[in-house]
């Protein structure tokens, strides 16, 4: 019904981190022996693990989106969610955002992270992604 | 179908993306692949709720159901490969104002 509005909450929250991360980064007085020690031995950055994040999270919750309109659960008019007509329904919809939603965000998340423990604990892979990032 | 078509491209994308790497870095195939695999990994949410509640984890009961089904995948698709495109065209326009800055 809206399940998706949970991983966007997320994405939303991750995007604001990591422009926060990628202006500290601008600032030269900002840039300390950490970054510079990451670029030289191919660490990757956490603002770019973050982008990943985002990517995920993001991709995800515009394609699920598009399923939502396609299945008439989300119009182009307020209240926008079709869910949002009767109390009951909302009550279906939340309960589908705390269960399905969470379970979205929670699953990316640590499929994220499950990647971040795979690149950090393998140099061919890491050196690879940090030199050949798409 | 919706699912199974998203993991397909994701893992196309993927592929290329490794094989690739000169094209992939071009083109920021890296992206897309991520796009496919988030929404991926939250179909397979959706179908294990689905599960749960004694439903099929993929709908496949009738033709229609499943031919609507594979329009949505296709269409998921392309609008992931548009995403990708306007992303790719803000970044370049991004990094072309900085140079000139």
């Amino acid at each position: 019904m809206a399940c998706f509005l949970v991983p966007t909450a997320e994405a939303i929250v991750t995007t604001v981190v990591a422009k926060c991360m990628k202006d500290a980064e601008v600032d030269p007085a900002s840039v300390g022996d950490a970054v510079q020690a990451a670029k030289e031995d191919g660490r990757i950055s956490w603002r770019t693990k973050l982008s990943w994040l985002n990517g995920l999270l993001w991709g995800g919750a515009v394609l699920l989106c598009l399923e939502h309109v396609w299945h008439g659960e989300v119009v182009f008019y307020p209240p926008f969610l079709t869910a949002m007509h009767s109390p009951a329904d909302t009550a279906v919809m939340l309960k589908e955002m705390g269960t399905v939603g969470v379970g979205m965000a929670l699953l990316v998340t640590a499929v994220w992270g499950v990647m971040i423990l795979i690149v950090d604990r393998s140099p061919s892979l890491r050196t690879a992604l940090a030199g050949r990032r798409g | 179908m919706t699912l199974v078509l998203t993991l397909v491209a994701a893992i196309v994308v993927t592929v290329l993306r490794f094989a690739k790497p000169d094209i992939a870095v071009r083109n920021k195939l890296g992206l897309l692949a991520l796009f496919y695999w988030g929404a991926s990994v939250m179909w397979c949410v959706d179908g294990f709720a689905s599960l749960a509640e004694g439903e099929a984890f993929i709908e496949i009961s009738g033709k229609a159901a499943m031919a609507d089904d594979a329009l949505l995948g296709m269409c998921v698709v392309l609008l992931g490969l548009v995403v990708w495109a306007v992303c790719k065209a803000v970044a370049h326009f991004s990094d072309r104002s900085r140079a000139q800055h």
